[in-house]
This record gives C-alpha cells, structure tokens and sequence, in this order.
C-alpha cells in the first residue's frame, strides 16, 4: 500500500485530501491527513465578525465534516519532518509517506515586533487574523468610544494582502452607522509605498480612501510599539499616535517547517511556482499559504493550485513529467464598505484591470469596479466555501489558469 | 537617462539595460553616490530578486550585509523604495 500524507487540513490540505480520495485507486492508496485543531476556521469571516456582520458560527465549524470518508484523519500537532526517511514525527507518532503535501499554512507571529505582544496585547493593539484576535476586536469595537485608529501593517508578505485595508474601509461604514463617524479618525499605515500598489489599481481605487477619510502613512517600517505611550515608531523615527491599534503582525510559516530545516527565513518552504514541488525533495509537493511562491496568499489561489497539483501528483505516480502550469491565478473580492465590493483578477505577469467577470462583457461581476453586485459575490463566497470549495467540488465558469477576455488589458 | 526605459515611477522596466552606470545616475538622482557598502546592498537585493525571494527590512536584518539603521543612513528616505530603484529591480508591492 503506498501512501499520500498530507500536512494541515485548512483551506489546502482539506481541498487536496478531497481531490486525491477521488483520484487515487483505494487498493493502491492511502490517504492521510493532519492537523493540530479539530475546528476549521473560515478565515475570510475574521474580517466581518469584529463588525458584528458575522457571528462566530460562520466563521467555525468542526473540521471531521470536511475530511472525506475513507481518509485517515489525525489530530495531533507535528513536530517534525524527517525528508531523507519519508517520516513525519507526530506528537505521539511518526508516520511514513511515499507523497507528503505541505499545507500548514502561515500564521501571525506578533512576538517578532518589540512591544506588540506585551500587556496592551488584546486590549488596545488587536489583530484580526485569528478566531481569538477577531472575536476580541468585536467585543472592543461593541463599546469603543471613538479616537484613533491605526489599522497597521508590519511586513510583506502577509496573507490575504488587501485585507488590512477591507478592514478600514469597512470600518469607515461601521462608524457612520453607528453615527459616530465624527469621533474616529481612521489611519491606514503600511510599509509599502502606498495602500494601492499597482498603476492600474492606484488609478481606478485611490479616491475610496479619500472619499472615506482614511489617511495614509506608506513606507512605514515598525521599529517598535511603545504600548505604553499608545504609538507605533518607524525605524526612520517616525511616530504614530493611536488609541486603538489594530495590526497584522509579521507572517511566518509555522514553526515545524524550521525545525525540519525546510523553510526560508521566514519558514515558507521553497517551491517551484509553476509546478508546486518543493525545490529540495521530488516527493514532497506545497500548496497553499506555506509555500515561497511569488502568488498572493489566498484562498482562491490555494483552490486554483489544487487543480493543478491534484494533475501533477498523479503525473508524478506515473512517472511523466510534471505541468508548468500554475499561473500565479489570484481572484478576491474586496470589501469597501456601505455594502460595495470590488473584484480583481490577477496572476503572474498582469496587473489588476478594470473588464467582466466570469464572462466577458456580460460579466455579471465588474472587476476593479465598485458595485453592490460584487460584495453579493464576496458574502456567497463563504457558502461556496464550505459547500464547494473546501469539499473539492469544481466552482462551474471559474478556471484554475487565468482567462484573458474581457480584460481591459493596453496589450 | 539614455537608452533606458523607465516607468512613471522612476524604475527600469526591463533588468538587461541595468548597468552600473544606470546605477550611478539613478543615485544621483536621489542624491546618493554610491559606495562599497552600497554596492554591496544592490547586489544582495538582485541576489533576493532572482531566486524570486519577497524583499523586506527583515531580510535586510538577517542579511549579515547591513543593519537596519546604515541601511536607512545609506539610502534616506524610503530605503527599500530608493535601493530597489537603483539596482534596476521593481519595488517591493502588494497585489493591487
Ligand atoms: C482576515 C482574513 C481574511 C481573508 N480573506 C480572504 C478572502 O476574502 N479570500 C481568500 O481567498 N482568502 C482570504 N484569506 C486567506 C485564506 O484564509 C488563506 O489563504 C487560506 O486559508 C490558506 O489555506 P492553507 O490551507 O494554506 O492554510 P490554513 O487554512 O491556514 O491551514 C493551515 C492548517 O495547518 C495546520 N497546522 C499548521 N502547523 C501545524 C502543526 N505544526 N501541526 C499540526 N497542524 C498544523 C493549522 O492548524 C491549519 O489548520 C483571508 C485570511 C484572513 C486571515
């Protein structure tokens, strides 16, 4: 009996485990999963429960309804890689593998900045990338009575990059509805050069922010948070006043890829972009938020590289070369407030721009465009999610390669 | 400059025209002449660039070519932005 073991059952490792129990012929194949967690958080949630526009049992569930019947399905935290033997070291076990997938993600890691995880930690500096950081956000944001807020990011790259800036934007609508939009002054303070990067996207989107009164402080690089006196200091010297800090610290890979000696320095593992097989061992594949590849770290691209490793895997089985196919494919709805979404499409090589999506001209999404119909697409996203995504069911129209129509491309 | 194309930015589109002349007057550009220590930053930052890498100040701090403070004294103002420039790579951005 061979077997297919697979790290982390989150977004990626769940979705791979659905595919392969497909694919693989159940004499030959076995098929296990790990993960530390018995719940499976919906990570996309984490920006709207701190508005009270989701409750906690959207953003939750228990992670045994995803896993499918006839895996093996372990939940225990790993320790360790072994890549010369083919082993994984569990807590309490160590299991052995003819195919390991890497899929455990990236998680915050704010102890990487001086002061940020100190006693003020989850009482006036937040994040919102985690179930206990967003759900603490909410019960702040419930009573908060106005001030400044910072909505912060420490460094690149983070997952989900455009969500620090969904957060202010949404946090703009929830103080106007809660009329008291007057007592918060909203800042948007990022180590880039802009909230927008990109020429296309800095053109059609740079007016929300002014529309909205959110400053800017760009090319901010946290030296320190001196929670003591409620503000965040560049390496340049430049300073920050907050009362509340809501931030998203540095992202790492988790800590197991280091100890395995597998990771960069930030713990993502090096992996051929557009083939998904890490660089140092041919049996072993990445997907997902814990790979190095230069693509956004995101749901969707992790279920666009689901395809495409779900191919490579039983390509790989049978000896064949394996498809240089990943394109970098990322798709994400931005919330902007006032019940308005954008969408952008994007891979690789081309840039955000404003055309149809999933069909050209008829759409019925407008990419790099404001609309209401857009954030109905973001909202349905979570019942895709759970429903669709996660369980392996192929999203109809949507494909894994970027399409080019109806793009409003110069070339 | 001559012979080079830059975008609205101020950054070269395209590496191969990237030479230590260009360099040079990208720098002076930004009232910068560059020095050993410079020079030393740029090749790092084309190192990061090729293997694909994310640049940001943490790998300058785990670089063992510079510390975070001589990298702001070499490169005032916003020294990933500038740096980034002047070794004719595109500066570090988001996905929009
Ligand atoms: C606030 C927020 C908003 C987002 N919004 C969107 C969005 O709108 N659209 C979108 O497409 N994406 C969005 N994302 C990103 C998306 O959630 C992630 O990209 C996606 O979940 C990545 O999937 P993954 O499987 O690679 O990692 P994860 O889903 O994070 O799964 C990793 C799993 O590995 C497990 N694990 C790690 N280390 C160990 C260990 N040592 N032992 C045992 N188990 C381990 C973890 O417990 C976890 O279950 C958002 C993320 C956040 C935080």
């Amino acid at each position: 009996m061979k077997k297919l073991l697979i790290l982390g059952a989150g977004t990626s490792g769940t979705m791979m485990a659905n595919h392969m129990i497909k694919k693989l012929p159940k004499e030959e194949w076995s098929v296990t999963i790990v993960d530390q967690y018995k719940t499976h958080y919906y990570q996309p949630g984490f920006l709207f429960l701190p508005f009270d526009l989701y409750k906690t049992k959207d953003v939750k569930k228990k992670g045994e309804k995803f896993i499918p019947k006839g895996a093996n399905y372990i939940l225990e935290k790993i320790d360790k890689i072994l890549p010369e033997e083919n082993k994984v070291k569990l807590e309490t076990q160590t299991v052995d593998y003819d195919i390991l997938i890497i899929a455990t993600g990236t998680k915050i890691a704010p102890e990487e900045s001086e002061g940020m995880k100190e006693e003020m930690w989850h009482k006036n500096i937040f994040d919102f990338y985690t179930y206990e950081g967003s759900k603490g956000l909410r019960n702040k944001l419930r009573e908060w009575q106005g001030g400044k807020l910072v909505v912060h990011i420490t460094e690149m790259p983070i997952k989900c990059p455009v969500a620090p800036l969904e957060f202010a934007f949404l946090a703009d609508s929830f103080f106007l509805n809660k009329g008291m939009r007057d007592k918060v002054d909203i800042t948007f303070v990022t180590p880039l050069g802009g909230a927008f990067t990109k020429p296309k996207a800095t053109e059609a989107l740079h007016y929300l922010l002014e529309e909205k009164g959110i400053k800017e402080v760009v090319d901010f690089n946290l030296a320190e948070v001196d929670y003591k006196n409620n503000k965040i200091i560049d390496y340049a010297g430049v300073e920050v006043d907050y009362d509340l800090l809501v931030t998203v610290p540095t992202n790492l890979g988790d800590e197991m890829i280091e100890r395995s000696g597998l990771g960069d320095d930030m713990n993502f593992v090096p992996t051929n972009k557009a083939t998904l097989q890490s660089k140092a061992h041919e049996n072993i594949f990445v997907i997902g938020d814990a790979s190095n590849i230069p693509a956004s770290k995101a749901g969707s691209v992790a279920h666009f590289e689901a395809e495409i490793l779900e191919e490579n895997l039983l390509r790989y089985i049978d000896g064949q070369e394996l498809k240089e196919e990943f394109d970098g494919h990322a798709n994400c709805f931005i919330e902007t407030g006032h019940g308005k979404a954008l969408l952008i499409d994007f891979n690789y090589t081309h840039e955000p721009v404003e055309g149809s999506f999933p069909f050209p001209i008829i759409g019925p999404l407008k990419l790099l465009k404001e609309t209401r119909m857009n954030h109905m697409g973001k909202l349905a996203f979570r019942w895709i999610y759970w429903n669709m995504l996660i369980k392996g069911t192929h999203i109809p129209f949507v494909t894994a390669k970027m399409s080019e129509k109806g793009r409003n491309y110069d070339n | 400059m001559d012979n080079v194309n830059l975008n609205e930015e101020g950054y070269l589109t395209d590496f191969s025209q990237w030479s230590k002349e260009v360099a040079e007057k990208i720098a002076a550009e930004n009232e910068i002449s560059l020095t050993d220590k410079h020079w030393e930053v740029v090749d790092f930052l084309q190192k990061k660039h090729n293997n694909e890498e994310a640049l940001s100040i943490r790998g300058i701090k785990k670089s063992g070519v510079i510390n975070i403070k001589e990298f702001y004294d070499l490169f005032p103002g916003g020294p990933l932005k500038i740096s980034t420039k002047i070794a004719g790579i595109p500066k570090p951005k988001s996905c929009i």
